[in-house]
């Protein structure tokens, strides 16, 4: 029977009392901690509402977590808290103008984000540090609980606007206000993912509206030569193929790493590991709708995600020829 | 030391415990009792596959003929569980296969089957008759092909809710045309074609088939043919339940009067509601109903459901709207279980007629009524109180409000008192998923009243440690919890870290549980795995403060598992933690 944790007792029975005095308690959990009064919106003191479509999410619900009684200094996760030593981060902000790991064509769309991105180091949410900059998180209180929903809450807004800006040329301006998309929370609400794909499915035959931003959820697998598992991807929630590719690169960078591993060296410095990896050459592959796997390339975005079923990232001497194939297709297609 | 019985007589006590848990308690009695029940402990049961492993499996019982293995846990179903993470059932069978010759039965959830892990079951395993596969993913039609060449006693192939890799429509013909056991198939989960002409030949020389359930590309005009050929269904499932005209109406109606014993729906994909009445006259015999995929109007819904006067289980989507589910309520007077999916979960206002009167009416309407499943866009206290106080013999209430903190829309509080009249007057209650705008209160009430609580779900809920505090000291029957986007942090966890031992599990993602925390338990507990899943680079430079960004922590008597990506580490103990198991 191990010794007893903080005070805790369990007798034969298996029922744990905890084992404190009543000053302990105390100090554990502080009088009335948490059971203040407050109104809906989770604030004890009345505070204006911001009514913008998406703060039904995001700006009120940040204050609804009272952090000092739980009295622990807790810092945002991968933000950078003063016990962090900034050395030790491998990758910074200046990576963001550096080639990716995968080499995509030039952006043509010209809304890569790269350049506004404030890297927070540490956070493997790559399209989500986007919305860091842009985003009007000024509150400290922000914790790691909220940061998913506010993310993805601003992201809904920035996601929008680069719509817009990419498709100005057949931008339907709509002048009665569609329904608010919500923001994507990862696994919210909790519905099974071939449910979701299969109601996507009938709501694009029911109406032709351009990209209904972040509808559903649209998970494809990714896999990588050489990589013991694969790994999920919601396609969704980019709206770049800078965004797909940073996060790609994010997720599989542990195989890469696993590989120069046995040189020796311990600490990769960050100019090694840009070398390894725009060295080895690794290209972005799809498999389309009817079973092809080409290169991932400049047909626009919405093409790209209406017909990838699944993503492979091949060595690039495994992917000769496979380049022009895209283009030519979607131009037969129309 | 004599026994006071015979072992043959205490055995013979024993084959009328079916229920693990009877099982598992009188194991408990001595150890003699054990060692009698571990002879002649045939179904296995096992909750978390990495609470024990293989060996430990075999090593304690000797003749085992079915057995149910869980993987992942729940809220991989919802994609909070990276790809990788383990589950995997290969270790599972090779162990197995050399000990359970016999084996007869195996059951998978959430675990991850490999083609190789197939083909050994379908060689190793030559008396086996069920196979079902439920929420399981890695494998491909190969696999399946595999098993319908080899396993010539197969009864049950059920592939529930499957993620599988469709590289032929032809995996069906490797059944052999001397093969005619078959007594269930479930191929819903499949997207691509199968081919037709070897699943119809299979239905023909099936005659003991009783539960049949197609995938989308079965198309409605083959339908009729199917049930022609196996009139003594009862459970089926239609594919795309659509056609152009109306030609294959008067055919498909008659097939449909002919299954005598048709007890069970599903299917309805792409549903044309032009072809609903075709089943009217099956509608009576029902006891289970799934429209979950019928994306048609609540009219169309209504109809069909006002013929279901028999009906115990019925699923729909949100489609049906408030009208609707009166009908229910008035016309479904045995119903047992509703639930009740969101047609498009992603709008914020999507003008969806369904709110919480719906399920206000069939609370009030269905005296049977123990099982809920609901989502919706709205709730109120008022609602909520209603509903337990209507139906105090709930034992499943799950219900999800869309948008994550809504308050009672009438008065704009909380649903702390809402849920809290649930837990109080729903005694029984054994399932319970919250959602919507919840202080700690509502943790109190549940502390205090949920006494028979087995599983509980809590998302973007409560305000402090205090609000985990309650439901660890309280919930007495507690076994599986998992929480996401909670406020709740350390002191909370550690404060109770011996109940953990007496539960399944805990998962809490989007939490404020630290990795110094994690460590602490993870040492303190050497019967506990605490698992970080955290997708950061560079774990071991992230301070001890900082929160993981998910942890799964779980009983076991395996100490560490070894099949762990590198996102996964298991706090707290040395590599040498293994237990000598002799």
């Amino acid at each position: 029977m191990p010794p007893p944790l903080l005070g805790i007792d369990g007798d034969d029975q298996g029922h744990v009392s905890l084992m404190t005095s009543a000053s302990t308690m105390e100090s554990i959990f502080p009088k009335n901690a948490g059971l203040t009064e407050r109104n809906y919106l989770g604030l004890s003191d009345s505070s204006s509402v911001d009514s913008s479509a998406v703060s039904g999410i995001s700006d009120v619900k940040r204050n609804n977590l009272n952090l000092k009684a739980t009295e622990l200094r807790l810092g945002l996760p991968g933000s950078q808290s003063p016990e962090r030593d900034p050395d030790a981060d491998l990758v910074s902000a200046e990576s963001l103008d550096e080639k990716p790991l995968f080499p995509l064509l030039p952006s043509k769309d010209g809304i890569c984000s790269g350049s506004q991105k404030t890297f927070v180091s540490g956070n493997k949410r790559g399209f989500s540090d986007t919305i860091c900059s842009n985003a009007n998180v000024n509150n400290k209180v922000s914790s790691c609980a909220q940061t998913t929903m506010i993310k993805d809450a601003t992201s809904k807004v920035v996601s929008q606007d680069q719509t817009h800006a990419t498709f100005g040329n057949n931008n339907k301006v709509n002048t009665s206000n569609p329904p608010a998309a919500k923001a994507q929370v990862v696994g919210w609400p909790p519905v099974r993912s071939f449910r979701k794909n299969i109601l996507a499915t009938n709501a694009k035959t029911n109406d032709e509206v351009d990209g209904k931003p972040g509808l559903t959820a649209l998970f494809v697998k990714v896999s990588m030569d050489g990589a013991p598992y694969l790994r999920k991807v919601d396609l969704r929630s980019y709206t770049t193929y800078q965004q797909l590719s940073s996060a790609l690169e994010k997720m599989f960078s542990c195989f890469t790493l696993g590989q120069c591993g046995s040189q020796g060296s311990q600490s990769l410095s960050e100019s090694k590991l840009r070398d390894l990896l725009h060295g080895s050459e690794y290209v972005l592959t799809y498999e389309d709708k009817d079973g092809d796997w080409m290169l991932v390339s400049d047909v626009p975005w919405d093409m790209f995600i209406g017909s990838c079923k699944r993503l492979k990232i091949m060595k690039g001497s495994d992917a000769i020829g496979l380049a022009p194939r895209a283009m030519e297709k979607s131009k037969n297609r129309n | 030391m004599t026994q006071s019985f015979p072992e043959e007589v205490l055995e013979h006590v024993f084959s009328f415990l079916t229920s693990h848990t009877d099982r598992n308690a009188v194991s408990l009695v001595s150890k003699s009792w054990y060692d009698t029940e571990r002879w002649c402990r045939d179904h296995v049961f096992i909750g978390n596959c990495y609470a024990v492993n293989p060996r430990v499996l075999t090593r304690r019982f000797k003749e085992v003929k079915a057995v149910e293995l869980k993987g992942k846990p729940h809220f991989a179903d919802f994609n909070l569980v990276p790809e990788g993470w383990g589950g995997c059932v290969d270790p599972w069978i090779v162990e197995m296969g050399r000990v359970y010759s016999g084996l007869e039965e195996i059951r998978l959830k959430r675990m991850e089957v490999t083609d190789e892990g197939l083909e050994m079951v379908a060689k190793g395993f030559g008396k086996l008759k069920v196979l079902v596969l439920a929420s399981c993913d890695g494998f491909s039609t190969d696999g399946l092909a595999a098993v319908a060449a080899n396993c010539r006693n197969l009864r049950v192939l059920d592939l529930r809710e499957c993620e599988v890799e469709e590289l032929s429509c032809h995996w069906l013909s490797h059944f052999p045309d001397s093969f005619t056991l078959l007594e269930s198939l479930n191929i819903a989960c499949l997207s691509s074609e199968v081919s037709f002409s070897a699943l119809e030949r299979l239905v023909s020389r099936s005659p003991n088939l009783k539960t049949l359930k197609l995938n989308r590309t079965v198309p409605l005009e083959k339908l009729s043919t199917l049930l022609q050929r196996a009139p003594q269904l009862v459970e089926f499932g239609t594919g795309a339940y659509s056609a152009e005209g109306l030609d294959a109406y008067s055919s498909l109606a008659e097939a449909f009067s002919g299954c005598k014993k048709l007890k069970s729906l599903s299917g309805f994909w792409d549903v044309i509601p032009a072809y609903l009445p075709a089943v009217y006259s099956v509608c009576s015999q029902l006891t289970s109903l799934n429209l979950s995929y019928a994306t048609t109007q609540s009219p169309d819904l209504s109809k069909i459901i006002s013929h279901c006067h028999n009906l115990q289980r019925l699923v729909v989507l949100d489609y049906i709207e408030d009208t609707g589910l009166e009908t229910v309520a008035t016309s479904c007077k045995d119903l047992k279980e509703l639930v009740v999916f969101p047609s498009d979960p992603y709008v914020a206002d999507a003008n969806v007629p369904l709110t919480e009167q719906g399920l206000v009416s069939v609370s009030q309407g269905c005296t049977k009524l123990h099982s809920v499943l609901y989502f919706c866009r709205q709730m109120s206290n008022s609602a909520l109180v209603s509903i337990s106080k209507n139906r105090p013999n709930i034992t499943c209430f799950r219900l999800c409000i869309l948008e994550p903190r809504s308050p009672d829309y009438l008065t704009l509080e909380p649903l702390d008192t809402g849920f809290g009249s649930i837990v109080e007057n729903c005694k029984q209650l054994t399932r319970l998923s919250m959602s919507g705008l919840l202080t700690d209160r509502v943790f109190e009430y549940i502390g205090k009243h949920a006494k028979k609580l087995d599983m509980l779900s809590i998302a973007f809920a409560g305000d402090t440690d205090l609000g985990l505090h309650y439901i660890l000291s309280g919930c007495d029957s507690l076994r599986k919890l998992e929480i996401r986007d909670c406020p709740f942090g350390d002191k909370a966890l550690l404060a109770n870290a011996s109940k953990l031992e007496t539960m399944r599990s805990l998962w809490m993602s989007s939490c404020f549980v630290s990795f110094g925390a994690c460590k602490l338990l993870g040492q303190k507990m050497p019967r506990l795995n605490v698992e970080v899943i955290d997708e950061r680079e560079n774990l071991n430079s992230i301070p001890e403060n900082v929160p993981v960004e998910k942890v799964y922590i779980y009983r076991t008597v395996c100490g560490q598992r070894f099949d762990m990506p590198d996102f996964v580490r298991i706090m707290g103990k040395d590599k040498a933690d293994v237990y000598n198991l002799s």
